[in-house]
Order: structure tokens, then C-alpha cells, then sequence
């Protein structure tokens, strides 16, 4: 006989019952005020720093904090001024924002829209956020970015890649600077044919959440359009972490082109996986099997390993490019913070600069004036070329960069070489485009 | 056919680490009927042993090379491990290539400590205690142990591979009559798999064959009359929790190559390993194994495109079906016996 007086219901029911009140959200009260939501009374301005602090994108999240802290230091006239002195604008002095000593708070985004909802609301109600930014998700971007167009503030998009973000969840309050999944299709398809030829056979993995569906359909509608055949699409739970199953297949369904549209740990994963699988030695139809990653980042990357040598990808900026601006930018990051920036750093701290320009344009915090001083806004100097923060959809247009896993990296940051700088006229799309359909901005929310 | 052979063969190494964990889990509960949500941090903790291994193995001495510079236009640093130094850079270089399975040694020591730190600085106090108790308190320390090993190792994965020989895959297909290229299996899984068969003989021929053993089964049977026989049968248990999380530990050191280890890994393996325990039958640690496999094979089936097709999202409930389908027609799972959790 045991000695144990419980049973296995019990046991199941306490368990469920422990995870349950794990999850509860945090429930926050609401609050109002006169004029627009939190217009700067004193002689400070509040922004708001949403990232992911702990959960599996920390690191991501603590470079986007590194880059706000920068950007803060930069706007209040101290270290070097970073991208202030090559962004095309000269409204930014130095003093501030309109004069007002920039301060921050910082939200723990979780990588939960529920969790970064309520950092963002408490930031908005209890710190006085005038504008939220960051995150490392288009769950969590497209979420807070619903929260700030209820709440009347600003909202500058972190990374978030799905097309949603600036598709179908558009919002007249929100602003994305990264690119989306529709650019990395058109540009990495032209590279991919140039590379691997158009008679090929995609299988695609991808993960199954909303940036997961954007990025197949991009990369799938991009790669047919120049004959390549999709032989199957298989979608894989976001809580995978082995792919063993998923990958063992792919070679008996006569593919010979990979495409991993996964993020993240899913991708450090998957594609671990794939090389353990040796499909990248593999012979099929005649040709080498190849595996593509349409979303780069350099922190999965560096988790990858020696696996990403040689596979192509996008990403919306990289440390080694000779701009002006990218120089300025890693240079005063580097000299902070001893190594060069990541994409996340870079595309927050761009948006960091841009909402303070466009304040300072506008010359009032109202979320509605500085939106109108964002829509249509064609600026330069911040890395990326010539951009537009196009007035239709709030997603800004510049160049993509098609990068490749380096062979003979020499440091932990040099993981990944830039093949080809895509035009911004060649991931241009229709404002009413298939992709992007279903949702309309709305007007702008001033709030209280 | 060979798509039947494939996820057989998938499903084996996945069922491997569950059964390994599986079995450290009942382990624990059929001597000191603690229900440890803690176990799958042990599993963590061993693959971070091989991370461990493999960064003190990789030490590196800076020096400046003139001739190159870095991103700031500085001389570029660049870092001679210490390895090399010491034994040569052949030797060195071997050392840092089979750092997991070395890291089989590291652990072992490492494992046995932390397990018995566990069991008498926190779990000790709790045998008496209600098992809602146990529960949140083992929860609660696997949830600080995950917070831990990020703290010091960060949120990203780490890439951890296994040596070069056994990089890569080999046709299975092919050696067995069919078509080149549509049973391919990596090596190292194959060599998880053997591990995880050696392992779970050790354990069982352990109890089975030794006296400490006999005592163990015995205490697990009638815990109060080995007692009365005047045997320290707690002393036992306590060494017991010590193999249990070795076990679990192990488990995790030859995972790492398979999948870059993170902070989190323990939790995902926790919930199924939980399920693995019921479904084979609480307390019963063939039980433990046979579920393991079991699951881990209908897991990968379940993963087929082709099943997916039929059946939208089994991947994803597979498991929990199969476990509410068992408990319903046995309901002490497939190896439970009489009188286990149920007084």
C-alpha cells in the first residue's frame, strides 16, 4: 500500500488549478485626462518603453531598451548625438522634445499581448506615458497598438513583421518603421532565382500564428510568381521545440527548397533540426537542397549557431552597412555598449528619433498633430536610405537587405553578410493590396 | 511504408527523453510520494551541465591582432582558448569538440549534489504537508531554478553540438531496401536513443539486482515494515532522489545537441512527462517507459502532413487524447497497480 492519501484527479485538478491562477491577467482601473492623454504639464515628457524583459525574446528585448536609453541620451543632448546628426531633419536640438527633458518608464512586454496590454495601459494611466513603443511580436505590437488607439497616444511599433500590423490591424495611432513580411517575399524571391534558379520545389514550415500565415503567403505568392512550385504547406504549433517530425518528411515529398517561417526559438529550432537531418547535403532533383529563413535576426543567429553558414534571409538593417547614418548609430552604440547594435535596436531607436522630430515639427504632443506630421513624411540619414512613412497604411518604405549566414565569422556579432540592398521601389505594394486588405485606419485618437 | 518507419524512428528519440524523465519522476513518487513539478528543471539543469562544460572547455585568453580590426576600427581582438594552451591545439580542439559527451562525467557529480540539496534543504519539509503543498512548492523551485540559469545564461538558446563524427544523418532507408533519401535519421539521435536504452537498463538492473535495490522496491512496496526491520529507509530514499535527478540530468545532457538549450526547455518536457506518468500508471516505472515511447511515436504520427489534413490540429492534442481514452478504459493507466494514489 502507498502512504499517499490523494488521488489523481486531485493531483490533476490542483495542477490545472495552479497554472489557471498563474495566467490571470493583471487588471488594471482606468483613469482620464483634460486636453490629450497625458499632455506634459511639467517641464519633463514621459515615453514609454514596452519590451520583452523576460520570456523567450529577453535579449531582443533588453537591445531595444539599450537603443531607447540611447536615443533618450541622444534627445536630451548628451554622448555623441548618434543618427541626430545625419537624420535629414534638423529639428531636433538636443534639448529635449519641444524643449521638455525626455524621461522614460519601461513595461515588461512578456511576449503576451495580455501582458504587454496591461504594461502599456499602466505605463499610459499611472506613469503618464505620452507615447508607448516597442515589443518583439506582431501578437503584442497589434495588440498595444489597439490599447493606444482607445487610449489617444502614439504608438511606434518595436519589431513586428506580420503584415497585419500595418494590414489589416491598422490604426490611425500607430506607426511601424520595420518592414513586413510582403517586403522580405519581393526581395528575397529575385535573390532566391538568381541563386537556386525558377524550377524549384518549396516546402514551407511555418509557425502557426498570424505573423507565421503573413510571411508563408509573401514568401509562397513571391517565389510562384517566378515559377517556383509549392509542394506543401505544413503549419507547426508556436510550442514546438523539437521539429524532428516535421522535418523528416520534406525530402520524401520530392521538395528541394526548404522555407522556414519561423521565428525566434521556432527557428533556432527548426532549422538546427534540418542541418542534424543533413538536408542541406542532400542531392534532390538534380540539384543541392537548399533552406531559406525569410526573417533574419542576429540573435537567432548567434542560437543557430554554425547551421545559419550560407542560408539567405532579409533583415531591415544590419551594423555593417556604410550609410552615414548606420555608421553614426553603431559607432555611438559601440562605444556605449561594446558591441554593434542589432535590427530590433536600430528600427527602435530610429522610431525613438522620429516621434520626437515629428513633435517637434508639429510643435504640440497632441497624438493627432504628430500623426499628421508623420503621415507622408520623407525622410533620410537613419540607415535604411531614402524613406517614406506612407499616410495610407502608417509603414514606412525603404530598402530591405538580403543577407546570408557568414562562412568564417570572426566575433559572436558577425554572424550574418549583406548579399543584396533591395530598393524600396521593389517591395513597394498597392495600398489596397491582397496582403494588406480588411482593415482601415480609422481617425486618429487625441483621447482625454 | 516508409513514412510509417520514419516516425517510428522520430518518435524514438523523443519518447526517449520522455521515458528517462518519466522514469526519475516516478522514481521520486514511489519512494517518497512527493509529486515533483520540479523534475523538468533537473532535466534543464543537465543540459545546461553540457553548456557548462562546454564554455569552460572554450576559456579563452584575448589577444590583439594588428592586421585585422573590428566594427569601431579597433585591432581586432581575437580568443585563444586556453584548451590549446594547456594540451595542444589538436588535443584541445578535441577536447572542445566532444564537450557533451564529457559533460556526461560533469554531471553526474553536478546532478547527484543538486538533487540531494533539493531533497534535504526543501523538499524534506514538505513529506508531511498537504500534497497541494508539494506541488506549488516543486512548481515554485522550478520556476526559480528556470529564473537562475536565465540569469546567468541568458533567454537565447545555446547552440551546443554534438562531436563532428556524429554530425549529419545516414539513410536508413537505403540500408534497408528502399529508395534512397526517404528514411534519413541524424546520427546523434541514434546514439540518444541508445544512451536512454542503457540508462533505463542500468536503473532497472540497479533495483532488480542489487541489494540497495531490494530495499528500495521493498520500502516502495511497504515503506512502515522495512521501517520496523530497523532499515534507514529514508537514508535510501534520499539517494533514490539523488539517481532520479542524475537520471533526468543525463537525459538533458545528451538532449542539448538536439536542441540548443534554453532556460524553458525543463517546462516544455514537464507537462508531457506528467502525462507520460499517468498514462503508463503512477507508480509503476515500466509503465514510465512504455507510455514514453508510446507517446513520443503517436506524437510524431500525429505530426504527419497527411494526418494534419485529415484531423486539423491533432499534432497539438494527440497526447491528451490518448491519455483521456487510456484513463477512461484503465484507469489506472497501462501498468498501474492496485491501491497507487488511490486510498
Amino acid at each position: 500500500m502507498s502512504k499517499s492519501n490523494f488521488t489523481r484527479r486531485g493531483v490533476l485538478r490542483t495542477g490545472a488549478m495552479t497554472a489557471g491562477g498563474l495566467a490571470l491577467p493583471t487588471i488594471l482601473t482606468a483613469a482620464s485626462h483634460s486636453g490629450f492623454t497625458n499632455a506634459p504639464a511639467g517641464a519633463t515628457v514621459t515615453l514609454g518603453f514596452n519590451v520583452p524583459q523576460t520570456g523567450p525574446y529577453a535579449d531582443e528585448g533588453a537591445d531595444e531598451l539599450r537603443a531607447y536609453e540611447l536615443a533618450v541620451e541622444h534627445l536630451n543632448g548628451g554622448g555623441d548625438g548618434g543618427m541626430m546628426g545625419t537624420f535629414s531633419s534638423n529639428a531636433l536640438q538636443g534639448n529635449g522634445i519641444l524643449g521638455k527633458k525626455v524621461e522614460y518608464v519601461t513595461g515588461d512586454t512578456q511576449t503576451k499581448s495580455d501582458a504587454a496590454r496591461a504594461s502599456a495601459k499602466s505605463m499610459i494611466e499611472k506613469d503618464g506615458a505620452i507615447m508607448i513603443t516597442g515589443g518583439s511580436s506582431s501578437g503584442v505590437a497589434v495588440a498595444v497598438q489597439a490599447l493606444c488607439q482607445e487610449a489617444g497616444v502614439i504608438f511606434m511599433a518595436g519589431l513586428t513583421h506580420s503584415n497585419d500590423t500595418t494590414g489589416k490591424d491598422k490604426r490611425a495611432n500607430g506607426f511601424r518603421h520595420f518592414f513586413n513580411s510582403y517586403m522580405s517575399g519581393a526581395a528575397l524571391a529575385p535573390v532566391l532565382e538568381k541563386m537556386y534558379g525558377s524550377d524549384r520545389k518549396a516546402y514551407h514550415l511555418t509557425a502557426d500564428y498570424n505573423w507565421g500565415y503573413t510571411t508563408e503567403e509573401a514568401v509562397k505568392s513571391s517565389t510562384e510568381a517566378m515559377g517556383w512550385e509549392t509542394v506543401n504547406t505544413v503549419k507547426t504549433p508556436l510550442t514546438q521545440t523539437d521539429f524532428s517530425s516535421y522535418i523528416a518528411p520534406v525530402l520524401q515529398s520530392g521538395a528541394d527548397v526548404l522555407v522556414l517561417n519561423h521565428y525566434g526559438g521556432n527557428m533556432v529550432n527548426s532549422l538546427t533540426n534540418a542541418v542534424q537531418f543533413g538536408l542541406r547535403d542532400k542531392q534532390v532533383n538534380g540539384k543541392n537542397f537548399e533552406i531559406v529563413v525569410p526573417l533574419y535576426s542576429r540573435l537567432m543567429a548567434k542560437g543557430a549557431g554554425a547551421n545559419v553558414k550560407g542560408i539567405f534571409g532579409s533583415t531591415n538593417w544590419h551594423w555593417s552597412l556604410q550609410d552615414e547614418g548606420s555608421k553614426a548609430f553603431v559607432k555611438s552604440f559601440g562605444t556605449k555598449y561594446g558591441f554593434p547594435p542589432s535590427q530590433a535596436a536600430h528600427t527602435c531607436y530610429v522610431q525613438t528619433l522620429l516621434y520626437a522630430d515629428a513633435v517637434e515639427r508639429a510643435g504640440s504632443f497632441a497624438p493627432c498633430a504628430v500623426a499628421e506630421a508623420l503621415e507622408g513624411y520623407e525622410f533620410d540619414g537613419l540607415g535604411n536610405g531614402k524613406t517614406l512613412y506612407r499616410a495610407e497604411d502608417h509603414q514606412c518604405f525603404k530598402d530591405v537587405l538580403v543577407v546570408k549566414g557568414k562562412e568564417n565569422p570572426t566575433s559572436d556579432f558577425d554572424l550574418l553578410e549583406i548579399v543584396e540592398v533591395t530598393p524600396a521601389s521593389q517591395v513597394t505594394y498597392a495600398p489596397d493590396h491582397p496582403q494588406f486588405s480588411g482593415g482601415a485606419l480609422g481617425t486618429c485618437n487625441n483621447g482625454a | 511504408m516508409d513514412a510509417i518507419i520514419l516516425q517510428i524512428l522520430n518518435g524514438l528519440d523523443k519518447g526517449s527523453a520522455y521515458a528517462l524523465i518519466a522514469l526519475g519522476l516516478t522514481l521520486i513518487f514511489g519512494t517518497l510520494g512527493v509529486v515533483n513539478f520540479a523534475h523538468g528543471a533537473l532535466f534543464m539543469i543537465g543540459a545546461f551541465c553540457a553548456v557548462t562544460l562546454s564554455r569552460i572547455l572554450t576559456l579563452s585568453r584575448t589577444t590583439i591582432d594588428e592586421t585585422q580590426t573590428d566594427f569601431l576600427g579597433n585591432p581586432l581582438k581575437v580568443e585563444v582558448p586556453y584548451a590549446h594552451d594547456f594540451f595542444g591545439p589538436v588535443v584541445g580542439d578535441a577536447l572542445i569538440d566532444w564537450a557533451v559527451p564529457l559533460a556526461i562525467l560533469f554531471s553526474i557529480p553536478v546532478m547527484l549534489l543538486v538533487g540531494f540539496v533539493m531533497e534535504r534543504g526543501l523538499i524534506k519539509h514538505f513529506y508531511k504537508r498537504p500534497h497541494a503543498d508539494q506541488i506549488l512548492v516543486t512548481f515554485g523551485l522550478a520556476i526559480v531554478l528556470q529564473e537562475v540559469i536565465k540569469y546567468f545564461y541568458g533567454a537565447n538558446p545555446i547552440p551546443t553540438p554534438a562531436p563532428d563524427v556524429f554530425r549529419g544523418s545516414f539513410d536508413f532507408g537505403a540500408m534497408v531496401g528502399f529508395e534512397a533519401n526517404q528514411i534519413i535519421y541524424p546520427y546523434w539521435r541514434l546514439v540518444y536513443f541508445a544512451f536512454a536504452a542503457l540508462i533505463i537498463g542500468a536503473v532497472f538492473a540497479f533495483l532488480q539486482f542489487t541489494t540497495f535495490g531490494m530495499v528500495v522496491r521493498a520500502g516502495m512496496a511497504d515503506r512502515e515494515t522495512v521501517g520496523l526491520l530497523g532499515i534507514d529507509i529514508d537514508r535510501r530514499f534520499t539517494i533514490m532522489f539523488g539517481i532520479a535527478a542524475a537520471v533526468a540530468g543525463l537525459a538533458g545532457v545528451m538532449y542539448a545537441p538536439i536542441n540548443s538549450p534554453n532556460y524553458h526547455m525543463g517546462m516544455d518536457f514537464l507537462v508531457l512527462s506528467f502525462v507520460v506518468v499517468v498514462v503508463g500508471g503512477m507508480g509503476s516505472l515500466p509503465g514510465a517507459v512504455l507510455a514514453g515511447f508510446l507517446l513520443g511515436i503517436l506524437e510524431s504520427f500525429a505530426s504527419m502532413s497527411a494526418v494534419i489534413d485529415l484531423i486539423p490540429g491533432i499534432n497539438q492534442v494527440i497526447i491528451y487524447l490518448v491519455a483521456i481514452t487510456i484513463l477512461l478504459t484503465r484507469p489506472r493507466g497501462l501498468m498501474g497497480r492496485k491501491g497507487v494514489m488511490e486510498d
